[in-house]
């Protein structure tokens, strides 16, 4: 097929200091499932100036919309998710301390010793955890269970969190050198990504952004936006694990998901969705016109936004695309800068040359 | 109709890539269709009859979908190592213990042959991440898979006379059976809505968006089902060559009572051989269809099959052609319930 944009003189939208200031605000701004109201407020900022068409529906997702101006457009939606996986406060006893629950996927044994913002005051805490002088070699040969592990307010800061509060990992962002590190990149990543395209859209499509909510709980909020927006076809973008590091034997690690610096991972399954192969097409050619580098998510377990928008209503074309990120669900997660320009390149090219025809025949 | 069923159990189809099984299907109904069309997640839908605009309870006829689903079990390549095997994960429920030692086709040609680590190679079933599969390449380069490319058991149809045995019996007899209804009804009240659907295997995500799209007053799905009857079997009631089989319940569906008994007299009054089925584990596409919307009286009229999701499934001819007789008068007539 004959391009229709010229690739030589195109300029899709680049990751520059304004963009990672950007990452860093939402990396650092806590929205554990539920609660993300923290980041919708600096999506809000961030989108107003662009597009009238701005709401905010009956479950807190924010749902945008940039028409384009060519004929013949495909109502294309957009899907990143604000939430980030947690903890939440069950109980409070006695000197501050707090009694708490895991809100989505998280290893418990991760957690001990780990530094905690709780609620809406970022109040600081840190999940206590019995000495390693005083642990019996009995007792070490267990896993650590979640009720032997609190959340410490301090003396005296119990008043300043309620049972209910949510609880984020305390890390703040940092650059090192080609690499970010922050939590939740998973899926900050993804919502700045779709905060450019919404300040760049292509004028082929409309364009209509989710920043959803509840992903990491169930996918929840995005069932409902992808009910409400009705679109001809979602990409969603992700940032999926990178389990890149040698196998402990030196054999082939076969089992990686994702790789670092191996570029945008383009989705072909995951448990919950097979994608459209014309959407897996396009994106693996529009990768090879561009000469970036890309890589397959390995098929297997995990679920994206994907799975309930692709059996809303009468089906709708979807794939979902990642940034890869080490150690994501724990206090600190890694990225590449280039993984994340190669994987904005990738997706606001491909939404540029997207036709009506991608869709043309049969799935 | 037993070239037919080889015709159909021979295509490659796994879940999500139902192509080839589209186009001969298509084949075969467009001459018998009113119209049809494919819609975005590639469920192909061949419609008989057109009610009248505000349809709903006036007249005889219903709007009514019929399901039968296209895809097959399969796998997909995860990884090619240096060497160039293939390793791989399941497109719905594979049986690991099915696979060594056998050959798969991938739906663009190569054809490779299952193996075992060496470690695996204890009283335990191996899992799927201990196998690979070979494809008489010596390195990543040559290997003619990527990551993502699909495939499915390789095995030859076996005529057994009555019985028929082969992969993918699940579900290709039950499109069978809808296309030979579609050639026998001679005439129909209803708006019929035959669909061939998707993704089946993987958690009935073809027909949940079709039952949306459709709309229907009943819904039936024709699938297969499990049976008690090999020495040392499970508990189930269902026999190979008892007739075909009215879904009472399985894991995930209540077949609505009404429906049931429809389908019962039906079979009564054409002196059909027929069972009444209860499925402890699984489901079919009526459960979809059933929970669409604002919820649909479904039903499903089930094939008896033996070793369900092995490469070779058998089933009973004469079940089949029942099959077929009493779904077409149950779509020839008035719907009758309670």
């Amino acid at each position: 097929m004959a391009d229709t944009i010229d690739l030589k003189s195109y300029q899709p939208p680049q990751v520059g200091p304004a963009q990672i200031r950007l990452l860093e605000r939402l990396c650092n701004a806590c929205a554990v499932s539920g609660d993300e109201q923290e980041v919708r407020q600096i999506v809000l900022e961030e989108i107003r100036p662009y597009t009238q068409e701005v709401r905010i529906d009956s479950l807190g997702n924010v749902l945008a919309i940039r028409e384009g101006s060519e004929k013949r457009r495909l109502r294309v939606m957009l899907a990143a998710h604000m939430d980030e996986v947690g903890l939440m406060l069950t109980h409070s006893e006695e000197d501050s301390f707090f009694r708490f629950e895991t809100v989505g996927g998280v290893n418990i044994q991760a957690l001990p010793g780990k530094l905690v913002w709780v609620g809406r005051s970022h109040v600081p805490g840190v999940i206590g955890v019995k000495p390693v002088h005083l642990v019996s070699p009995e007792e070490s040969k267990n896993a650590i269970s979640l009720e032997a592990l609190r959340i410490d307010l301090g003396p005296g800061n119990g008043a300043k969190a309620n049972v209910g509060d949510r609880a984020a990992f305390a890390t703040s962002f940092k650059r090192l050198g080609a690499s970010l590190r922050a939590k939740a990149l998973d899926d900050r990543l993804g919502v700045a990504n779709l905060i450019e395209l919404v300040k760049n859209p292509p004028a082929n499509i409309d364009l209509l952004a989710a920043f959803t909510v509840q992903e990491e709980v169930g996918t929840r909020g995005a069932s409902v936006a992808s009910y409400s927006l009705d679109p001809d076809l979602a990409i969603v973008l992700e940032c999926t694990p990178a389990n890149d590091l040698p196998s402990w034997d030196g054999s082939e690690n076969n089992q990686y998901n994702t790789r670092l610096g191996a570029g945008p991972a383009i989705y072909v399954a995951d448990k919950n969705t097979l994608s459209d192969p014309r959407l897996v097409r396009h994106l693996v050619d529009t990768a090879e016109a561009l000469h970036i580098p890309y890589q397959m998510r390995q098929p297997g377990s995990g679920g994206t936004d994907a799975g309930p928008i692709h059996r809303q209503r009468s089906g709708i074309p979807s794939i979902s695309v990642s940034v890869p990120g080490r150690y994501l669900h724990t206090t600190t997660s890694l990225c590449r800068l280039s993984d994340w320009q190669h994987t904005l390149t990738l997706i606001h090219t491909a939404l540029t040359r997207l036709t009506p025809e991608v869709l043309a025949p049969e799935r | 109709m037993k070239q037919l069923i080889q015709r159909l159990v021979e295509i490659t189809a796994p879940s999500g890539h139902e192509t080839q099984m589209r186009a001969a299907i298509r084949a075969e109904v467009e001459p018998l269709a009113d119209e049809v069309r494919v819609d975005a997640l590639g469920n192909l839908i061949a419609q008989k009859g057109r009610l009248p605009s505000g349809r709903r309870n006036e007249g005889e006829g219903q709007r009514i979908m019929i399901a039968a689903h296209m895809d097959e079990i399969g796998l997909m390549v995860t990884h090619i190592d240096e060497s160039g095997f293939a390793r791989f994960t399941n497109l719905g429920g594979v049986r690991p213990h099915s696979l060594p030692g056998g050959r798969v086709n991938f739906i663009h040609g190569p054809i490779g042959v299952i193996g075992v680590e060496h470690k695996a190679a204890t009283n335990e079933a191996p899992t799927l991440a201990q196998m690979f599969i070979d494809l008489g390449v010596t390195s990543r380069e040559a290997c003619p898979v990527r990551i993502g490319d699909v495939a499915c058991f390789e095995r030859q149809f076996l005529d057994l006379g009555d019985r028929l045995v082969a992969k993918a019996m699940d579900d290709r007899v039950g499109i069978a059976v809808l296309i030979e209804t579609m050639r026998q009804l001679k005439s129909t009240p209803h708006e019929l809505h035959f669909v061939f659907t998707t993704q089946e295997e993987v958690g009935l995500r073809g027909a949940a968006p079709a039952a949306f799209g459709i709309d229907p007053d009943l819904g039936l799905a024709v699938d297969v089902t499990g049976t008690g009857d090999t020495p040392q079997d499970k508990k189930m009631e269902v026999k190979l060559g008892q007739g075909p089989a009215i879904k009472i319940r399985d894991a995930q569906m209540i077949s609505d009572p009404r429906v049931v008994d429809w389908m019962a007299s039906a079979a009564e009054e054409l002196r059909l051989p027929h069972q009444f089925e209860i499925l402890e584990a699984g489901s079919t596409d009526a459960r979809a269809i059933q929970l669409s919307r604002a919820g649909v009286p479904a039903g499903c009229l089930s094939i008896p099959c033996r070793y369900i999701h092995s490469p070779s499934e058998m089933v009973e001819l004469h079940d089949i052609l029942n099959a077929v007789k009493l779904l077409t008068r149950l779509l020839s007539e008035k719907v009758v319930m309670p």
